[in-house]
């Protein structure tokens, strides 16, 4: 029907027609896929959920005298920071705490500031302090470092996620009967609530179940700036059961990220605290899908009811990795804000906000729009359904 | 009949005062206690759902006054920071009161303070912590 490269012509012409993953819906319904296909040459998607698998990585400058803080000791207001790079790279993760944070010895756990509030004020302009030691050698003599920093002034400062945009996630409730403190919230005894982590029907690999658009190379919306797809996340697992909508009914593929953390917004990262449970990063990501034909614009067309996810247990089930879907429930009922589960209704939460991510699509939207962001052709496919790629737990070996 | 959710502040010279027991027994107004801190030899504080009839409830009100007791309406103590707010929705099923309510339509998180008891369970959940208590 039409090339990547026709429609970057026509966004270069500003004749290219863009609706978000959201107006796509209506406008199928009202116009039947067939005509929907010929007008609409791109659909945007948005998600700005907690993506603990964030990170950014950084080359500070060398300092006069110099140091090889590779090897050494790093901090960014307090937060360790991975130092095992050459002489002043270093990586910062979301998930990384002080080490005079007292984690869950007071239960539950504030988690107050970490790596990814570290990122997200960077991202917002702030200074940060930048602590190091290290052993000294002869090229490199200088043993302690305590500076301001600003990244502006850093050399590269390049946010690399290596798990976002999970392809759908579980529905999480407590069925004990004390209350558990988990990377989904608060889970309330006894069925008291259920909070979902997905932005359904905005969600980008949701509108593109088998990957047919989004590979390796995509340029997408990446915490307010231009980003692009690097891999397959981690713990991709594209072979989970699928509907017969070809939408996957449980947790499956993944996407790592990069991009220009300069040029990022801090209104799209954002430090985040789970009570009782840690630090991350809520990450902001919206991906364009080019409508090449009908059938990708079928599968970008899906509403949130005919997008399923597994309600699971949070308080045994997850933590001792025992299967076992509780309930399936699609996306509709999760908004509803209640949902039946053992024949309980169960208020809903979400983690992941779907306001935000309507904004995302809207904000790529009108980046296409105005000409400004082309779109790219795939260098390579992610691992599709048939590759055989799967994720596997730990199988644990005695050392001795 | 009134019904106000107020926050008092009590002075530490107060604190051993039978305070609450005189609104009931001579301005006969009922009480729902929501939060209460005294420690002694420190300023007290108690959020308090107060009713009964309106002209006894405004004599009440005199009488905390005259006796030092600071009154403030409950909904300017939790406020929620509308810059830190990301209207994802975490808080809305720990809200025992239904202060906090996804809008069907914007998808945005609505703050009703007047329903709002001072629990304070969305002021942790909040992964942002946008919601603040300013007692």
């Amino acid at each position: 029907m039409r090339t990547i490269k026709e429609i970057n012509s026509k966004i270069r012409k500003g004749e290219v027609v863009v609706v978000t993953a959201e107006e796509v819906i209506d406008l199928v319904e009202k116009k039947g896929l067939k005509r929907a296909a010929q007008e609409v040459d791109v659909v945007t998607t948005g998600t700005f959920g907690p993506m603990c698998s964030s990170g950014a990585y950084f080359n500070i400058g060398h300092s006069k005298p110099r140091i090889k803080i590779g090897g050494g000791i790093c901090k960014l207001n307090d937060v360790p920071t991975y130092t095992g790079f050459a002489a002043v790279d270093i990586y910062l993760g979301a998930t990384a705490l002080p080490d005079d944070d007292p984690r869950n010895k007071v239960f539950p756990g504030e988690f107050r500031y970490g790596g990814a509030h570290v990122i997200h004020d960077l991202t917002s302009g702030q200074d940060a302090r930048l602590e190091a030691s290290a052993y000294g050698t002869d090229c490199y003599p200088r043993k302690k470092l305590e500076t301001l920093i600003n990244i502006k002034d850093m050399n590269e400062a390049v946010l690399f996620n290596i798990r976002n945009c999970y392809q759908n996630y579980n529905v999480a409730v407590n069925l004990s009967n004390k209350m558990i403190y988990t990377y989904m919230g608060i889970l309330k005894p006894n069925l008291g609530n259920a909070n979902y982590c997905s932005a359904g029907q905005l969600s980008p690999l949701l509108k593109d179940p088998y990957y047919k658009t989004i590979g390796i190379g995509t340029r997408i919306f990446l915490g307010g700036g231009i980003g692009y797809v690097a891999w397959q996340g981690t713990q991709h697992n594209p072979a989970v059961p699928r509907g017969e909508n070809g939408i996957p009914k449980a947790p499956a593929g993944t996407l790592a990220v990069i991009g220009d953390l300069k040029q990022m917004h801090s209104h799209w990262l954002v430090g985040t605290s789970m009570l009782g449970y840690g630090v991350t990063l809520t990450v902001g990501i919206g991906v364009p899908i080019p409508i090449l034909d009908e059938s990708i614009l079928k599968y970008a067309a899906a509403k949130d009811n005919a997008i399923y996810a597994q309600v699971v247990d949070y308080s045994q089930n997850y933590p001792n990795m025992i299967g076992g879907s509780l309930a399936e429930v699609n996306y509709a009922q999760l908004k509803s804000g209640k949902i039946k589960v053992q024949g309980k209704d169960v208020p809903t939460g979400a983690l992941s906000s779907y306001s935000k991510a309507r904004d995302i699509a809207q904000e790529l939207k009108s980046w296409i729009k105005k000409g400004d962001f082309l779109l790219t052709e795939p260098v390579a496919p992610l691992p599709g359904v048939e590759s055989g790629y799967s994720f596997k737990g730990l199988k644990e070996r005695p050392i001795a | 009949m009134v019904l106000k959710r107020i926050v008092l502040h009590f002075p530490h010279r107060l604190v051993n005062q039978p305070i609450v027991y005189r609104l009931v027994k001579e301005y006969d107004l009922q009480f729902n206690i929501l939060k209460a801190y005294v420690t002694p030899q420190e300023e007290g504080l108690m959020v308090l759902e107060l009713s009964g009839k309106k002209e006894n409830f405004e004599k009440g009100m005199e009488y905390l006054q005259s006796v030092g007791v600071k009154i403030q309406p409950l909904s300017q103590d939790v406020i929620r920071n509308e810059a830190k707010c990301t209207d994802c929705g975490a808080c809305v099923p720990i809200c025992p009161t239904g202060a906090l309510v996804v809008d069907p339509i914007t998808r945005k998180v609505n703050f009703y303070d007047n329903k709002c008891i001072a629990c304070e369970l969305c002021v942790k959940v909040c992964p942002t912590r946008a919601m603040e208590v300013h007692f």
